[in-house]
């Protein structure tokens, strides 16, 4: 998996490319943890991820729990695909999809 | 029918996933259903990797069949480790508010919501777990 990280002064992009799994979650939690301090608007952009398992959605919850505490959190281009593996497991209701 | 035994490590869900992908590269594999056949190797082989053997780690054997008419394959996935029925866990409340989430027990339900079927036996000293899915029907793919 690649990150492409875009920070702008509180604002925090990160645009996923390629699996979101076991090998690779622990990749994305050390990329959010290291940058979360100081940010208010965290944006995912899960365009270019071809898949996510239960690894990916761990991260994606410990990140939209820290980022309920000091901002907001975006997820967006979603594929059907992926949006199905969000409606199975209820994070249609937790995370905001755009 | 063709299998691979490998190390269970978490470095190794890869090589699991390429084989299990060159054994249906002769389908036709819609990508839905190859998205969800990944999900299931990273779910499960992960599993055997992080618990089967733990502290230590050992082998597992990956063991791929495919029908046809309908298309389907099934995944058979054999370790020696502790005895462990993943199905024998309650599935997680999926509608709790985020703050009261526990995300234990979430991959081997993914799992049964995109597998058609899933079974474990526990033989001969071996941890069965067997996936089945069916990748296209009469034509259509799933």
């Amino acid at each position: 998996m690649t990150i492409r990280t875009d920070q702008n002064g509180e604002k925090l992009d990160l645009a996923l490319e390629g699996r979101l799994d076991t090998t690779t979650a622990p990749e994305l939690d050390q990329a959010i943890k290291s940058a979360l301090d100081s940010i208010t608007d965290l944006t995912l952009d899960l365009e270019k991820l071809e898949y996510l398992s239960s690894a990916g959605l761990r991260v994606l919850l410990a990140a939209q729990k820290a980022m309920n505490k000091q901002g907001v959190m975006t997820v967006k281009n979603v594929s059907e695909n992926i949006m199905e593996i969000f409606e199975i497991t209820g994070f249609s209701e937790i995370l905001t999809i755009v | 029918m063709n299998e691979l035994t490998i190390e269970a490590t978490v470095e190794n869900i890869t090589a699991v996933t390429e084989f299990v992908n060159e054994q249906l590269e002769a389908y036709d594999c819609p990508p839905k259903a190859k998205m969800q056949i990944d999900i299931a190797i990273d779910e499960l082989f992960g599993n055997i990797a992080q618990y089967a053997y733990d502290p230590d780690t050992g082998p597992a054997t990956v063991r791929v069949e495919v029908e046809e008419a309908p298309l389907a394959v099934i995944i058979t996935f054999i370790d020696h480790g502790k005895p462990y029925d993943p199905l024998s866990r309650k599935d997680p409340d999926v509608t709790l508010p985020v703050e009261e989430r526990d995300l234990g027990g979430l991959g081997v339900f993914l799992v049964k919501k995109t597998m058609d079927e899933i079974s474990y036996e526990y033989r001969n000293g071996q941890n069965i777990l067997r996936i089945r899915k069916t990748m296209r029907e009469a034509g259509k793919n799933i």
